[in-house]
């Protein structure tokens, strides 16, 4: 899967969490959850979205990894790659 | 006969808008079921109806506005037969008191109709104003611009939260109490579950909080109830108002019912729910009206303590700040640990803060066996 449609995937599932989101809002290399304001129900929904989407289980040791918009898609290119 | 009245979604609740009708005359309803969607200033609420009948007539159309307390409904009850009279002085002396238009079958035009679902806008909740009370393309596009006023509604919500607030401080003798409870080993016991777990069976601290404040309810009486004409009833179950933040601003805290019995699988799927349909609108009455007592939990992005303001006629909030790592001296010993710092807001009518601090001390026994919970 090219990056750009990883792009796409990982801001449609935040949209579906915060519907009122813009993309050009993200500040991609910066913390994502305080920036969207993303609680830890938000966080799993945001998690479980990405499961159903593009069918990766993302175990919660690995939750380090996701701290920015661009840190999650560098993962999940990782694991689909 | 019955009569299906609006009831109170909650002490800062005192009207309501009936956006729909869920059953039409000659519908058979049994407890439980939902008959009429209402809105709140806060939220669309499913309301639901607690005894068995047969649908007479509808008395309030969609898109009026009544007090709570208004009869919204005639239900024949079962073996009751039909009486024209009684129900025709019912609906004259409701609408001398809320003068709700009554129910007419909906006329649209076809134009309109399309619209409608190009916007995504119930016909029944739009009110008409053609010829015959029909619906206009006007009226749906008016519909959908009133719809789309985040604006109002916040300002709404804003209101009932300060009413709701300042009822509280001006009626309730708040006392407040807070501790430091150590999490290592609910962390631990948490990870290594969730390890276990695909993403979708996955848990959250929330839950554990929750069980524990609706088994520490369960040896507490005194905290878990209401305060209504000047004296406390406590409740047999424990149903917790969850605080939910809406994202647009304000919140919400639906009740997850009968939490002490629930074990933290059903919790989680509750909650999940609860959050999910709070965030599209979709509550159910009961939720709404009937919590014992708020759990206000802020999150991991949130701040180290809650200052809860009871929610009336409830009589105690706890609040658990963020878990965060602190330093933490035990036999002598210094180490990093997980904490959260759990707090207590309750009503010196029904308790006080021994109890309080008792009541404290018993949900922070709870979370150190969180394999028990």
């Amino acid at each position: 899967m090219y990056e750009e449609e990883i792009r796409a995937a990982v801001l449609a599932t935040l949209k579906t969490i915060a519907p009122e989101l813009q993309a050009s809002e993200i500040q991609t290399d910066r913390p994502l959850r305080n920036q969207i304001d993303l609680d830890s129900m938000d966080w799993l929904n945001f998690l479980i979205g990405l499961h159903q989407r593009l069918k990766v289980d993302i175990p919660e040791s690995d939750y380090g990894k996701l701290g920015t918009f661009d840190g999650i898609v560098s993962y999940l290119a990782g694991k689909l790659g | 006969m019955i009569e299906f009245k609006l009831p109170s979604l909650g002490s800062d609740m005192d009207q309501g808008k009936l956006l729909e009708w869920k059953v039409k005359p000659g519908d058979t309803v049994k407890r439980g079921d939902v008959v009429a969607v209402v809105d709140t200033s806060k939220a669309a609420v499913d309301v639901e109806i607690w005894q068995e009948g047969t649908v007479q007539e509808l008395i309030v159309a969609p898109g009026a506005t009544v007090p709570v307390g208004t009869v919204l409904a005639t239900l024949l009850a079962p073996g009751e037969s039909m009486d024209f009279g009684t129900t025709q002085a019912v609906s004259a002396t409701i609408s001398s008191v809320a003068a709700p238009a009554l129910v007419a079958r909906r006329r649209i035009s076809p134009a309109a109709r399309k619209r409608a679902e190009e916007l995504a806008i119930d016909v029944d909740t739009v009110t008409g104003t053609g010829p015959d009370d029909a619906v206009t393309l006007q009226d749906v596009e008016q519909a959908a611009a009133a719809q789309a006023q985040p604006q109002d509604r916040q300002a709404e919500m804003r209101k009932a939260i300060a009413a709701a607030m300042s009822r509280s401080k001006r009626e309730i003798p708040h006392y407040y109490l807070a501790q430091t409870i150590p999490l290592e080993g609910a962390t631990a016991w948490l990870r290594d579950e969730n390890s276990r777990r695909p993403v979708t069976g996955r848990l959250l601290m929330a839950v554990l909080f929750l069980k524990a404040v609706a088994l520490a309810c369960c040896r507490f009486p005194e905290m878990n109830g209401v305060f209504r004409d000047g004296r406390f009833e406590a409740s047999g179950a424990v149903h917790a108002g969850v605080a939910i933040s809406l994202r647009q601003g304000g919140l919400i805290a639906p009740a997850i019912h009968d939490v002490s019995s629930k074990s933290l699988e059903e919790l989680m799927r509750d909650l999940t729910d609860l959050v999910q349909r709070v965030r599209a609108g979709s509550l159910r009455s009961s939720e709404m009206s009937d919590p014992t007592i708020t759990v206000t939990n802020l999150g991991d992005q949130g701040a180290d303590t809650v200052f809860g303001v009871i929610y009336p006629p409830q009589v105690a909030l706890v609040g658990f700040g963020c878990v965060r790592d602190q330093p933490w001296a035990e036999q002598g010993m210094l180490r990093a640990l997980p904490v959260v710092n759990v707090s207590l807001a309750a009503d010196h009518r029904v308790s006080d803060g021994h109890r309080g601090a008792l009541f404290l001390a018993e949900i922070r026994e709870l979370l150190q066996y969180p394999e028990k919970l």
